[in-house]
C-alpha cells in the first residue's frame, strides 16, 4: 500500500468512515508531492536537536557532572537527550500543525480547493495531523540513532520511545490544530513561540522535577513534562506505575483537542 | 423535459444576522448554461457554495442529481466541477502536480491522472508550461488552470463563480470559446458574473439577482425585451452637469435615468430621440446610440449600476 497512514491502521476504517473520514491520506499524499521539492527543510528539523545533544555533551555536562534519576546516578547528557527527544516530537508536531496549516488555511486556501472534491473537513484534519506524526516520527528515528551511536542508550527498551514520541506529536499536533483554527493571522504566531520556550525550558527537561520544590506542581501542568517523563523511562527501562498516569494524561489530551478541533475545522471550512 | 440536475426551493442563507440569501427558488437543466447575474453582495457567491455543496443551506430545500447536499455531499461534489471566484491553485505544486493530486483528491488512479491531465492541460493551452511553478504564471494562464483543475474528474455540472474578473478583454475571450466548447459537449454551467456581456455570450438562460432575492428570470434576449427598450440614447454633459441636464431629456422615448457620469434616454428609435434632445436646444459633449443591453435591464430592476 503506498498511500502511507498510520493512523489508518490502527484505527478501523468503518469507525472512520461513519465519521466522514474516507480520504486523509489523500492529504499525506499531497504533502509527500510538495515536499519532494522542498526536501532540505525536511532535513532541517533533524539538525536542531543534534546540535543541542553535542553542546550537552562537549559543555554543559562536564560541568554539571551526574544526575539522579530512579534512584541511579545518570550521565548528565544521558538524562538530558531523552527529554530533548521528547522536545523535538513536540517542535515538530507544533511546527506543522500551526504555520504550515495556517499558510494553507488562510493563505493557500488548500484546503477550501480539497473541499471542492469529494474530500471532507474531518479528511483535511486527520491527514494533517497524520502527517505531522509521520514527520515526527522520521526525526525521532535520526534522533535515537544518533542517540545510540553516542553511547547514550541504555537498553532495548530504547526502541519504545518511539511510540511515545507519535503519542507526544499526536498530542501537540491536536492542540497547535486547534489553536491554529482560532488565529486571525501571522501576528498571533509569535503566541505560539512565546508558549513554546518555558514549556521546552520548564518541562523538567534540563532538570530533574525535585529541583523544582514547591513548584513542582507547575511542572506537571505541561503536556511536555509527561512525555519527558516517559522517553526517560524508556530510555531507561524502567518501569513504574506513574508512566500509565503520564500516558492517560497525554491520550485523553490528544483525544479532546481532536474532536474540538474536527469541529472548529468544519465550522470554518463550511460556512 | 428530463429531470432538472439543480433544484432549488425557497433557499436561504444566513451568517449570523445577516441573511445574504432570502428564498430562491431555482431550476437547472441538464446541458444548460445558466447564470446568476448581480452586483457584489447579491448572494451569488452564497448560492453557489450551496451549489457546491461546501456551505449547508439555512433554510429550504435543494437537490443536484435528485440528491440531498446534506446528505450526500460527496456523492455530488465527485460529480461536478468548481472554478471558485478566487484561484485555489496549490502554489507549492508545478501546474502538472496541481491536476494530478486534484485527481487523487477524487480516487482516480495515478496513471488516469496522468492520463486526463496531459489532455486537459492541452484544453487549457499549457501544456509547455506543465512543469512550471504555479506562482509565475499570468492571470489568464491561472485562471484557464483552475478551469482544467475544475475537469479533472469529468464533471456533469460545471460551477464557475466570476470566470473572468480581472482578466484582460483577450485572455476573457480565450476562456469564453473553451467554454463554449464545453457546453457543446454537454456540460452543464452554471456561472456567476457581473459582466453583462459575459452573461449574454454564455448564458442560455438568467437570473438576476439583487439583495439576497432573484428579482427577474429568462434568456438574455426575453429580460431586454421585456424591461428595456430597443435602443438607448446616452447623452454626457460636462462633469457635476448631468444633474442639471438631465431632467430637461423629459418626455423624450419612454423614460430615462441619470448617472453620474451620463444620462440615459430609452427609446424604440434613438436617433430620433436624438434629434429630438437637440430639437429642445440640448447640447451635450458627446452622444450615442446604442443596443440595449442587460446592463439597462439591471438598472431599471434594481435602480442601481453593476459596477457599483
Amino acid at each position: 500500500m503506498s498511500d502511507t497512514s498510520i493512523v489508518l491502521r490502527i484505527i478501523p476504517v468503518s469507525y472512520l468512515s461513519a465519521l466522514g473520514v474516507r480520504r486523509p491520506h489523500r492529504m499525506i499524499e499531497r504533502h509527500v508531492m510538495a515536499y519532494r521539492r522542498q526536501w532540505l527543510i525536511v532535513v532541517s528539523g533533524f539538525f536542531e536537536p543534534l546540535f543541542y545533544l553535542l553542546s550537552m555533551r562537549a559543555g554543559v555536562g562536564d560541568l554539571v557532572g551526574d544526575v539522579s534519576v530512579a534512584g541511579r546516578a545518570v550521565p548528565y547528557d544521558a538524562f538530558v537527550a531523552p527529554a530533548l527527544m521528547a522536545s523535538s516530537a513536540m517542535n515538530g508536531a507544533i511546527f506543522d500543525s500551526t504555520g504550515n496549516v495556517l499558510h494553507r488555511l488562510k493563505y493557500a486556501r488548500i484546503y477550501d480547493a480539497a473541499l471542492a472534491t469529494p474530500m471532507g473537513p474531518a479528511d483535511v484534519a486527520l491527514g494533517e495531523i497524520s502527517w505531522a506524526l509521520i514527520r515526527g516520527q522520521i526525526y525521532a528515528i535520526g534522533f535515537l540513532a544518533v542517540m545510540a551511536a553516542m553511547g547514550l542508550t541504555e537498553s532495548w527498551w530504547c526502541l519504545m520511545a518511539l511510540p511515545v514520541c507519535a503519542l507526544i506529536g499526536l498530542t501537540f499536533a491536536s492542540i497547535g490544530f486547534l489553536g491554529t483554527t482560532y488565529m486571525r493571522g501571522w501576528s498571533d504566531m509569535e503566541i505560539v513561540n512565546t508558549l513554546m520556550m518555558p514549556l521546552f525550558l520548564f518541562s523538567a527537561t534540563f532538570f530533574p522535577i525535585s529541583s523544582y520544590g514547591d513548584w513542582a506542581w507547575v511542572v506537571q501542568l505541561s503536556p511536555l513534562y509527561h512525555g519527558v517523563a516517559l522517553v526517560r523511562a524508556c530510555n531507561a527501562g524502567v518501569w513504574t506505575a506513574s508512566l500509565v498516569v503520564h500516558a492517560l494524561v497525554l491520550l485523553v489530551i490528544s483525544v479532546v483537542m481532536l474532536a474540538w478541533a474536527s469541529r472548529r475545522i468544519d465550522r470554518l471550512l463550511r460556512r | 423535459m428530463p429531470e432538472p440536475l439543480i433544484v432549488a426551493r425557497g433557499l436561504k442563507k444566513r451568517f449570523d444576522e445577516f441573511e445574504a440569501v432570502k428564498g430562491i427558488d431555482v431550476e437547472v437543466q441538464p446541458g444548460e448554461v445558466f447564470g446568476f447575474l448581480g452586483p457584489n453582495g447579491a448572494g451569488k457567491s452564497s448560492t453557489m457554495r450551496m451549489i457546491a455543496c461546501v456551505s449547508p443551506a439555512s433554510e429550504g430545500t435543494l437537490r443536484l442529481f435528485g440528491m440531498d447536499p446534506a446528505v450526500d455531499g460527496a456523492k455530488i461534489r465527485a460529480r461536478i466541477g468548481v472554478v471558485p471566484q478566487l484561484d485555489t491553485l496549490d502554489t507549492e505544486l508545478s501546474v502538472q502536480e496541481n491536476l494530478w493530486i486534484y485527481g487523487r483528491y477524487f480516487d482516480l488512479s495515478r496513471a488516469e491522472c496522468r492520463r486526463r491531465a496531459t489532455e486537459l492541460l492541452e484544453f487549457a493551452q499549457l501544456t509547455d508550461r506543465a512543469d512550471s511553478v504555479v506562482e509565475h504564471l499570468s492571470g489568464g494562464m491561472k485562471r484557464r488552470l483552475s478551469i482544467a483543475r475544475s475537469l479533472i474528474n469529468e464533471p456533469e455540472l460545471l460551477l464557475l463563480d466570476e470566470p473572468t474578473t480581472g482578466l484582460d478583454p483577450q485572455a476573457r475571450h480565450v476562456l469564453w470559446e473553451r467554454l463554449y466548447r464545453l457546453k457543446q459537449q454537454g456540460v452543464t454551467q452554471v456561472l456567476t458574473t457581473h459582466y453583462m456581456d459575459e452573461a449574454e455570450q454564455l448564458c442560455d438562460r438568467l437570473v438576476v439577482m439583487d439583495q439576497g432575492l432573484i428579482v427577474a428570470e429568462g434568456s438574455p434576449r426575453e429580460l431586454i425585451d421585456r424591461y428595456s427598450t430597443r435602443e438607448v440614447l446616452e447623452l454626457r454633459f460636462g462633469a457635476g452637469t448631468n444633474d442639471q441636464f438631465g431632467p430637461q431629456v423629459a418626455g423624450i422615448g419612454d423614460r430615462f435615468e441619470v448617472l453620474p457620469d451620463r444620462v440615459l434616454v430609452y427609446a424604440d428609435d434613438g436617433e430620433a430621440a436624438l434629434a429630438e434632445a437637440h430639437h429642445r436646444g440640448l447640447r451635450p459633449e458627446s452622444a450615442l446610440v446604442r443596443r440595449s443591453s442587460l446592463e439597462d435591464v439591471f438598472l431599471l430592476l434594481t435602480g442601481r449600476s453593476l459596477a457599483d
